[in-house]
């Protein structure tokens, strides 16, 4: 799996580095422990940024080859930032023969961001994800909990529109 | 007792079309007219015609609502419950036989031919309630094993029935039992293979969603054959429905002692825990599940030794698809002969198949083993929409290949899908019209195995790499008929050479098109056109002029501002800026927009 890497510039508070250090102290020692630390870091931060998984290799004692291994080789672990409204595209099988690929390149002609990435205001980042077993409603979409199916390209802009405030 | 039952279907493409709101209204409604303690909601697991959902079933009458949304709710509690007027507009029209009959479901082309025993109790009971499991004859077959076989008698049942794995290579699941068996060690696993990568798949995701028990129920029983007392269920964590509904099935089974100590009284102790997927496509294959339930990188480790020797953390294991475990536990009842005597005589019992694509029924469907293709794709599928043509079906996913219009007559198993160059897979059957182009469609599967190659190996992880780039070459334009040929030698390259098997099928998808569509390649290398007009870089979207009548529509939708002319003058597209999305062409009345 590539991973786009965030360019954003990395800012932690107090509280969640205080999170992430007592995470570390409970899996200390574990074996297997790497991925129950990255699946917990990124519920306190919202994503992976390298900082947090230089933290990660140094608190349990293993080297960050094998942090960074785990957190580029599965999906689940973003290595970007959220925005505040999280689109995810569909590309399975069944949306892609029924024109997901022409939404997608709708929302990125309307949001000037390509997958994997967050517009600048923070309001938006999207991904193209596998299939979410919603395979009767292709070509489907999912923005942060709602799902929206049977869609065409021009959908989008209004769709979209209910996300600005 | 309540005199009437509501089944709403709670399978994930129906709660995204709201059908947690509609139960909700419902009970509010009910509970409004006062019908509280005649009419029980049940929240139930896929009933299979997703195309129609959010699907709504009352008995006894067996009314079959579709695509219900709240705001009918208050009819369909008022007029139906409340004074026993069914609402015929929001039936499914083909059970109404006329103005006051309907007939059965069970009628409809959809699931006449089929025959469910994988998906026996989906849609039928409620998967959080452990007592309408057990009412179905649940746990019944666990008891059996458990009181009246001996292990070696649970392996030659199941080797007797032929059962073969649903997860896509057909291995028959008896022999990977009786191996496990074998090997003496003092911890043992049966686990259960519920990471479900394919795209367009969501068999197991339904069983899991609507029949639980059955799963963990058959994990019980093949701890018992091999010696077993732990099991673990790897799942992807995109299923967040199917997570919650195993974890209430596991504490309802422990609560009743069907899982934890002395099962049965029997001295047998079985617990089950569930392990999250991270997403990866490789973690189907079972020795990179296992390395990744250690909590690793999923790699795929070299076989020999395999796992029924040395599976997690070292020790002998036995791995079995969600499809696989849920028809288990109907063949212990009923026995090896019954199984056998469904299907072909090679690939006994049946399969289910997720359908999609350009397909009027996108849903779930089981039928048995030697259905053709046709079968399931007119008869039950409702054929291709209106206006298009069938071109190919898809099966198998990335991993499998393009059957074409030439063998829609053959009958689905094992080995006859691999015979025409596809496989089996886990059973994602997607539909594709005269609009797919099968270069592109290759191409996307090409992209997924690139993404999705976990690197260890040379020849999946460079070769995959290299065949993309050959098809995107291709797609625009810019390939060579030696091209085409040095694509072929690579994809038997990297079937012969990688070290699992994602690596050794990826080229299916772009052999299988070569054998049928050889001719599609042959027109975007040497005439530079994509006959299926689905390549963007060799398509361009033009206007005609003499049927343009300037009513500026196109003009006012292009998300781009390409297309410029004045109010009833015929209008121009500027290719440069074209970002060919199609818009103008689908919202001309005129049918002046055309692609060459």
């Amino acid at each position: 799996m590539q991973k786009r890497i965030s360019s954003l510039p990395f800012h932690d508070t107090a509280e969640q580095a205080e999170k992430l250090n007592a995470v570390i102290a409970g899996l200390k020692g574990q074996a297997g422990a790497v991925m129950p630390a990255l699946h917990q870091a990124q519920e306190i931060y919202g994503y992976l940024p390298l900082e947090v998984q230089k933290k990660i290799a140094d608190g349990l004692e293993v080297p960050l080859e094998e942090v960074y291994g785990v957190s580029t080789f599965y999906s689940q672990f973003s290595l970007t930032p959220k925005g505040r409204n999280h689109i995810s595209v569909c590309l399975g099988t069944a949306c892609y023969v029924k024109g997901a690929d022409k939404v997608l390149d709708r929302i990125v002609a309307k949001l000037g961001i390509q997958p994997e990435e967050c517009t600048e205001d923070g309001l938006f980042s999207l991904t193209a994800c596998r299939c979410i077993g919603a395979c009767g409603l292709a070509p489907v979409m999912m923005i942060n909990e709602d799902v929206y199916g049977r869609l065409v390209p021009e959908d989008v802009d209004g769709i979209l529109d209910k996300y600005y405030e | 007792m309540f005199r009437s039952n509501v089944l709403v279907c709670g399978g994930t493409g129906c709660t995204s079309s709201n059908s947690e709101q509609i139960i909700d209204k419902l009970n509010e409604e009910i509970k409004a007219q006062g019908l509280d303690k005649e009419v029980n909601v049940i929240r139930t697991g896929c009933f299979g015609l997703c195309a129609l959902g959010p699907i709504m079933v009352v008995y006894p009458e067996g009314a079959f609502y579709s695509r219900v949304t709240p705001d009918d709710v208050p009819e369909i509690v008022s007029e139906h419950l409340l004074k026993g007027r069914i609402v015929t507009r929001l039936l499914y029209q083909e059970t109404v036989v006329d103005e006051n009959t309907t007939k059965s479901l069970n009628e409809t082309k959809f699931y006449a031919k089929q025959m469910r025993i994988a998906l026996r109790n989906c849609g039928v009971i409620n998967p959080e309630l452990i007592d309408e499991y057990i009412a179905q004859d649940g746990y019944a077959a666990l008891g059996k094993a458990l009181t009246e076989m001996t292990p070696q008698q649970v392996i030659d049942t199941m080797l007797a029935s032929g059962l073969r794995g649903r997860g896509g290579a057909g291995f028959p699941t008896g022999l990977k039992w009786k191996f496990a068996a074998a090997n003496a060690a003092d911890q043992k696993y049966a686990c259960c293979n519920a990471d479900e990568g394919d795209p367009g798949a969501f068999m197991d995701r339904s069983v899991l969603e609507g029949d639980p028990h059955s799963v963990l129920e058959a994990m019980a029983i093949a701890g018992y054959a091999i010696g077993a007392s732990q099991g673990y269920i790897y799942i992807r964590a995109e299923y967040p429905i199917a997570v919650k509904r195993l974890q209430i099935a596991i504490q309802q089974a422990r609560d009743y002692g069907l899982l934890g100590k002395n099962i049965f009284d029997s001295g047998f102790d079985f617990d089950i825990d569930i392990r999250l997927g991270a997403g990866a496509f490789v973690c189907g294959e079972e020795t990179a599940l296992m390395t990744s339930i250690e909590g690793k990188r999923g790699e795929p480790r070299v076989r020999p030794p395999f796992p029924a020797l040395k599976g997690l953390f070292g020790k002998p294991t036995v791995l079995n698809n969600v499809e696989t475990y849920a028809n288990i536990p109907q063949i212990i009842l009923k026995g090896a002969d019954w199984f056998k005597s469904i299907g072909t005589e090679k690939s006994p019992g049946t399969k289910v198949f997720a359908l999609g694509g350009k397909i009027t029924n996108t849903g779930l469907v089981e039928v048995p083993m030697g259905t053709t293709l046709r079968e399931v794709v007119e008869d039950i599928g409702g054929g291709v929409p209106a206006g298009h043509t069938f071109k190919a079906a898809q099966t198998g996913g990335p991993s499998g290949g393009c059957i074409p219009a030439s063998l829609i007559d053959t009958p689905i198993d094992y080995d006859n899908l691999i015979a025409i160059g596809s496989m089996m897979g886990s059973g994602g059957l997607i539909v594709m019209d005269e609009t797919t182009c099968m270069v592109d469609i290759a191409k996307f599967f090409l992209e997924f195995t690139v993404d999705e190659s976990c690197g260890k190996c040379t020849p999946c992880r460079v070769g995959t790499k290299r065949l993309l780039e050959i098809l995107d070459k291709i797609t625009k334009g810019n390939g060579t008929l030696e091209d085409i040929d040095r694509m072929e030698e690579l994809c038997y390259y990297i079937k012969e050479n990688s070290l699992c098997g994602l690596g050794q099928t990826a080229p299916n998808p772009v052999l299988s098109t070569l054998k049928y569509f050889r001719d599609e390649y042959v027109a975007h290398v040497t005439e530079h056109r994509c006959p299926a007009g689905a390549c963007k870089a060799l398509t361009n979207f033009h206007i005609e002029a003499d049927k343009c009548k300037g009513c500026t529509l196109c003009a006012r939708n292009c998300p781009v501002g390409a297309i410029s002319g004045k109010v009833k003058e015929a209008h121009v597209i500027d290719t440069e800026k074209c970002i060919k999305c199609g818009v103008c062409m689908e919202k001309c009345k005129f049918n002046a927009v055309v692609k060459k």
